[in-house]
This record gives structure tokens, sequence and C-alpha cells, in this order.
């Protein structure tokens, strides 16, 4: 009487050199469930997804499609088969436009009118903002990723893999998310979801499967479970919350950012206009914002990597920094971490130990006379990898050899232990699974605990409720006024992200009120 | 300066462009996808004598572009397979293709030095080109004219079909092609074949339409114009047909100023000698690159994967 599951996985097992990927993993997908697929960062999700996808073939083991057992020789295969995918890391083309993109998606030749009336439907539908001749580049990561959706949702799939989807959206647009999702499981489309994000597992999913390295640890109801027992299957363990230690008071003004402009930086750049705020010692100071509001342009323009015109845009103890160069900024004791973690942070191609040298070598003494110390770094990058529990094979390890939550524990680690006086960090948990976030988080506030001003740019906002003791929206290249986190509204957070705001509200001189709001 | 020498420059401009027209052409369809091939020299020349003997053998000079194309592409697989079956250094690899082309066909153009193989008639009514003027419309090789008409169709191709927008994603991000389900490989030797072939007839343009003989290394180089003109063109096919004629007219002012010198007319160029007109491309092209950069957007169009090995992490 009943009819197959959708998606039937048994004894799936996949071997790399060196590394059991997947362990005998069986699990079932039923038409219009959502289900969640957990595991921390190597837990061998995204090699089980890559093999439903048909990017992999499984070393062992069945697939059951539907109740026919099936081969997905390629990712061509699954799309006919009726299966979508939604990257992480996103498969895009930058130097095209979106509607090229999304065309390169389309199995069947579709006249680019035709495609483009089509987009503009599933777009109008789903209420998800693009324009289809945009060039990629030119896109902050949410509207990439947004991309990713539409093409997927073209496709009219009967299962869509979706790779942590929300790390980029604001609560508004998740929800908005959620109800596509909903929508599409209720037409009867399964839907395997992969997030680290526990709570909305437990909002959004009917059913949630648990790897822990490459094995199933637990197929169960996450209505059932709590975000911390599904996150202590997770890791294998129980897991830490952030300790904070008691009676921290904040010092004086550490960092003074006031009438920071920046042109933008090409025709669909975001301009600064006019930043300002002040962050204390000990004090976490969170940037909140749904991607491509200027955030990019803002960590450059602090990292030195664009030295701001007015040259008392950027102080720190008083001290004028913003026409420093990034590395005399570092000298002064300022440290960041960009978004992109390949190619920006760390040289894909250079051994963890060489990368360490590129941030650290004035403030850890790699370098006397030219020459550069290659054991002071090799110890410093050891140092790192330990502190941080990276998995990697030692400071020899190229770069590109780490898993993306990997390296971003590496980069944190390595601008951290330098103990800057003002550490600047984009997206810092990205990516990174609940116990490696957990991590980052505690690291960030032993290091504010030590009297550094910290500046956390995210576009996750229960990371920034978490962590920062205070946190402002940033919104078309505008900053708003700082609000406390504890007691925040996050209804009204959400509303600043989206923009809907009067304009008064977020006065000509904000600079002066952020000051005048810490001072009080 | 009389209509006669103009008339005359104009046809020797056309028939100096022609030939880097088309292996521009190819080149910059095998970049495109992201494959960077340094043998176009050695490609013209492999051409040149595919053309000239299928020709003298045939005594049919279509037969002859025929072959000059197919000569063209099977030289360019050679440096395919190694670049990516073997993955080679794509600069390396076709520099020895350069070097490997222009010895093979001065070994196989050993047996043919000396003849003369019959030359194309015009595809226009003898009457249409009687006119000195109508001449300079209709009074060219057939070759010229298909050079004329690959630039739209291949500009209509690049942007408007999905094997161009294929070819397009290859070369700008191979990773994300693959993942999606796209053969980087197969697109990747398609475009090379591409580009051997409309190399291959350019070299049989110096063979077979400028002198009906054979000459060793009788491209003269004209393949790393060719290669600089891609560049020069900023990756767009437009671009392209302009700069072919560009450097045409450097070319013939570097003949010009050879042969005639520009004492007459143009005392004040008498001194300048003609090895400055023979660098001048690649000095314009460097020019263009240094514009193109300062106005912050380098890259826009130039292939991201340009010349870097395809690895599939699987």
């Amino acid at each position: 009487m009943q009819t197959p599951p959708r998606l039937d996985l048994s004894g799936i097992a996949k071997r790399f050199p060196g590394v059991l990927a997947n362990d005998n993993v069986s699990f079932a997908v039923q038409p219009g469930e959502i289900h969640a697929l957990l595991g921390e960062n190597g837990a061998g999700k995204s090699t089980l997804v890559k093999m439903i996808y048909g990017i992999m073939q499984p070393d062992a083991g069945t697939i059951t499609w539907n109740g026919q057992r099936v081969t997905i020789a390629n990712p061509k295969a699954a799309r006919k088969l009726g299966i979508g995918m939604v990257f992480q890391h996103f498969s895009l083309f930058e130097a095209m436009t979106v509607l090229e993109n999304i065309a390169l998606g389309m199995d069947a030749n579709i006249p680019a009118r035709d495609l483009e009336a089509k987009i503009i439907a599933v777009m109008q539908q789903y209420g998800l903002k693009l324009e289809p001749h945009r060039i990629v580049s030119t896109l902050s990561v949410g509207e990439r990723q947004r991309i990713e959706i539409v093409r997927a949702l073209l496709l009219n799939p009967n299962l869509l893999i979706m790779d942590e989807p929300t790390s980029v959206l604001t609560p508004q647009e998740v929800e908005q998310l959620f109800i596509v999702l909903r929508q599409l499981a209720k037409e009867g489309c399964s839907i395997l979801y992969i997030s680290h994000k526990l709570h909305e597992i437990k909002a959004l999913c009917d059913t949630a499967t648990i790897l822990r390295g490459g094995k199933l640890v637990d197929t169960c109801d996450p209505a059932v479970e709590t975000s911390r027992s599904m996150a202590e299957k997770m890791i294998g363990g129980s897991l830490k919350d952030i300790t904070r230690g008691e009676g921290r008071a904040l010092g004086s003004v550490k960092l003074t950012v006031q009438g920071l402009s920046v042109p933008k930086d090409g025709p669909f750049g975001i301009a600064l206009k006019d930043i300002g705020f002040a962050v204390k010692a000990g004090e976490i100071f969170g940037i909140a914002g749904v991607a491509g509001n200027g955030q990019n342009a803002l960590l450059l323009a602090l990292s030195g990597e664009t030295p701001s015109a007015n040259p008392d845009a950027i102080q720190i103890d008083g001290k004028r920094v913003a026409q420093l160069t990034a590395k005399q900024r570092r000298l002064s004791g300022m440290a960041s971490v960009p978004e992109e973690r390949n190619g920006h942070a760390a040289v894909p191609d250079f051994s963890l130990s060489d990368n360490a040298i590129l941030t650290a070598r004035d403030r850890m003494g790699m370098v006397s006379g030219g020459m550069v110390n290659a054991r002071t770094a090799k110890t410093y990058a050891g140092e790192v990898i330990a502190a941080f529990s990276v998995k990697a094979t030692g400071p020899a390890a190229m770069a590109d050899s780490l898993s993306g939550g990997n390296l971003q524990k590496f980069i944190m680690g390595r601008e951290i232990m330098q103990k800057p006086q003002v550490l600047v960090v984009s997206q810092p948990t990205w990516g990174v699974d609940a116990g490696a976030a957990a991590a980052i988080h505690q690291a960030l506030v032993d290091l504010a605990a030590t009297g550094s001003a910290i500046v956390v740019i995210s576009q996750d906002l229960d990371e920034l409720l978490s962590l920062c003791d205070t946190l402002a929206v940033i919104n078309e290249g505008k900053l708003s006024k700082p609000i406390p986190v504890p007691g925040a509204n996050i209804e009204e957070i959400g509303l600043l992200m989206g923009g809907i705001h009067g304009e008064n509200q977020m006065g000509e001189n904000h600079g002066e009120t952020a000051e005048l709001a810490h001072a009080s | 300066m009389s209509p006669e020498f103009i008339i005359a420059a104009i046809v020797t401009i056309v028939g100096l462009t022609t030939p880097i027209l088309l292996a521009g052409l190819g080149e910059l369809v095998t970049e495109k996808s992201g494959v960077l091939n340094l043998g176009v020299e050695g490609m013209m020349l492999m051409g040149a004598i595919a053309g000239f003997a299928i020709t003298a053998f045939t005594f049919n000079p279509w037969l002859g572009v025929l072959g000059a194309a197919a000569g063209g592409a099977l030289s360019s697989m050679l440096f395919a397979v190694l670049v990516l079956q073997l993955n080679s250094n794509q600069v390396a690899t076709g520099l020895a293709l350069s070097i490997f082309g222009t010895g093979l066909s001065s070994l196989i153009g050993n047996a043919f030095t000396g003849r003369i193989v019959p030359q194309f008639g015009s595809i226009f009514p003898a009457a249409l080109a009687k006119d000195p003027i109508w001449k300079l419309v209709f009074g060219y090789s057939p070759l010229v004219y298909f050079a004329l008409a690959m630039i739209p169709l291949t500009a209509w191709f690049l942007k408007s079909t999905r094997a161009g927008l294929i070819l397009r994603a290859v070369g700008e991000n191979d990773h994300s092609a693959h993942s999606i389900g796209y053969s980087v490989t197969g697109v990747r030797y398609a475009a090379i074949a591409f580009g051997g072939a409309m190399a291959g007839i350019g070299g049989a343009y110096f063979s077979m339409v400028i002198t009906p003989m054979w000459a060793e290394k009788m491209t003269a180089g004209r393949g790393w114009i060719a290669l600089a003109l891609v560049v020069f063109a900023g990756w767009r096919t437009g671009r392209l047909l302009a700069g072919a004629y560009f450097f045409g007219f450097l070319m013939w002012l570097e003949l010009f100023a050879k042969a005639n010198g520009f004492g007459n007319s143009l005392p004040f160029l008498q001194d300048i000698p003609s090895q400055v007109w023979a660098a001048m491309p690649y000095v314009m092209t460097i020019a263009a690159l240094t514009l193109i950069s300062s106005r912050g957007n380098v890259g826009a169009s130039a292939p991201a994967c340009l010349g870097k090995p395809f690895l599939p992490s699987t």
C-alpha cells in the first residue's frame, strides 16, 4: 500500500586515500519530507550528497530512487531523475551574468527570453530578488546563493539538496525560504537539508540524520530532540557554552571610527557613508547586515587594504591609523580576518607555516634582517594548530588541503594568538560546524577578556546576539546606531537589516550619536 | 598620395591582416575555453605546408584549404593530448609545438620546394572586380571573405549559442563547469582543434594566396603577432577585427619603410628603423593592456582559468 521512499540509501561507503569518508550509511527520505543531514565538518555529509548528486560514485552500497535501484553516473543524470542541489560553495561563473549562469545549469536549451521570463516568475513566486543581467562578480554572497536556489527551483526537482542555505540570509529571508521549502514539501518535493543551525532544523525538518566520522550516529525527530542534544550527538561529547569571566567591566575606548566614507569600488560596489562607532577595551562589537551592504568595503577600510582619505576616520587609542597601510596597522596592534578564506585570508598553495608568516611575521618575530625564520613560523603555526584543534597533518600542510572549517579555525587562531589590541573579523564561523564555532567564539571572548577591542562582521544574527556586547546594522553602506545586545529586539534588528527604517533615524551625524550612546 | 597608391596600400593591408585575423580568431576561441596555446606559429606553418601539399596533389585549392585546416588541427591535437591528458605545462608545451611545427613543416616542405600550385579564382564574376575601386571590394581571395565572415559567426557562437556559453563557462571556472556536469576536457579538445584549424588556414594564406610557392618559415613570426592580437583585443571578437586591421596597418608601415622609405612623402619618419615598426604590434599590445587595467576592469574579459590545468577533485 505504501509508496516507496523517494530516496533510499543502503550501506553507502566511500573511501579516500587515508580516510573512510562514509562507512555503511543507510537512511531513507520520504516524498514530501524535509530531512536534515547533520554533522561536523569532515563528518562525511558533503561526500554523501556528492554521491547522491552524481559527482562521486560510492565504493559500496545502493541508491534506490522511488523504489528503483539506480546508478547516478553524473550530475546530469541526477537532474534527470529530479534531484536538484544548492551548493555551499557556489558553482558560479563570475564573469557571466545571472541569466547565463542559470542557463548553464539547465539541461535543456531554453531561449534566453523564455528563460528570463521563467526566472522572473520563480523569483516572484518565492520572493527572491535578483537582476538577471547583472554580472555575478558584482554580487554579494547572499545574492549569489539566490542564483543557486533559483537555478535549482527552475528544474522542478523531486528532491532538493540544500547545503547550508541560510548562513547568508536575514531572519526575514530565512523565514521566506522556509515558507518556500515548506511549500515545496507540501507539493511533494523531498528536501535534504544540511545546516549547522540546529534551531532551524528544529523549526523546519521532519527528520534528522546525524553523521559523525563518516558513520551514521542517529536518525531522530528534531521536534523531540533539543538543539543541545543534537549538537552533542554530532560532536560525540558535551557541548561547551561560551564562558565569560564574572564582573567583567569594559575599559576605555580603544577603536574609534568616525566619518568614515569610502567611494564605491566599481559600478556595483557599495559606498560607505559616514560610518561611525566606538569599541571599548574588552568589548565585542557586532556588525549585522545582509550580504552586499558594504561589509566588505568596511572590512577593507578597517584592515587598511583601502586607506581612508579622512585621517581622523580610524583611531586606535587615540592614534590616527586611517592612512596607514595594512602592515603598519598590524604593527599598531590591529589584526583582521577577511570574509574569503581561500585567496584572501590565506594563500591556498602555501603551507600553513608560510601562511602564518604572511600576517604574523612582524608581531611574532618571524623575520630578521630580511630573512624569514622558518623555524619560528613553523613553531607558531604548530601552536595555532594545537590551540585551535585544527585538523591538519601539520604546519607543512597546504592551506587548500584543509576543509573550510579547519582553515577558518587556523586563520582565526593565527590572528587571535598574536594578541592584537584590535581585532576585526568578517564571518568568523561561516561554514564552520557547531563545535568549531563554539571554540572560535570562546577564543574571541577570551581575547576580549584580556582587554582587546573586537569587531565582528557577520550575517549570522544568532552568532552576533550570543557573542557581542553591542551591535549595529549595516545597510547600503550606512551603519545604524549601536544597539546594546542584552534586551535587543530581534524584530527591530531584522527590519534594520532589510533597510526598512526612516532616513532621519539614521541621521547624518550618527557617528556622533554612536559615541554618545557609548559614553552614556 | 595618388589613389593608386592608396588602393595598393589597402590591398596590401588586407593581405597582411587576413592570416593574423584567422589565427587570432582561432586562438581567441581556444583561450576562451581556458587554454593558452602558444603554438600558433607552428600550427600556421603546418597548415601552410599541408594546404600547399594537398593543392599540389589535387590541383584544387579548396581541398587545399581543407587540408590546411586539418593540418593545423592535427598538430594542435598533439598539444591537446599533452596538455589535457597529461596535464603538461601549457606555456612550455605551446612553445614546443611552435618549434616542432616549424621544423616538421620545413622537413615536409623539402619535397615541394620550387613547385607552384594553382591559386583560387575569384568567387565573384570577373566583371565586378574590373574597376580598381570595385576591386577593393570584390578583388580578394575567398579566404579574406571567409575570415571576415567568421568574425560575426564566432561572436554569435560565443554570445548566443548554448555551446558557446558552455565553452566560456569552462574557461571561466572549470571546476564549476565540471560539477554542473559539462566535460571540461571535451570542450577544450574542441576549442584547441578549432584554434588549430583556423591557424592552419591562416598559414595557408601564405603558401596559397600571397605566393603560390612554399618557403621555409614563410609565416615569418605572424603567429606571435596573432597571440599578441588576442590580448590586445581583450578577448573580444569585435576588437579582434579592429585590432587585426590596425596591426595590419602597422605591418604595412614596416614593409613600406623597408621598401620605399618615407623620404618623399613623410620625411620626418625617414630615420626610424624598420625594426621599430616591426615592434609596434607588441608595443601597442602592452599599451592597450596598460590602458585597460588603468580603467580598473582588467581581467573582466580574460578567461579566469586561462593557462591553468584542470585537475578534477574526484
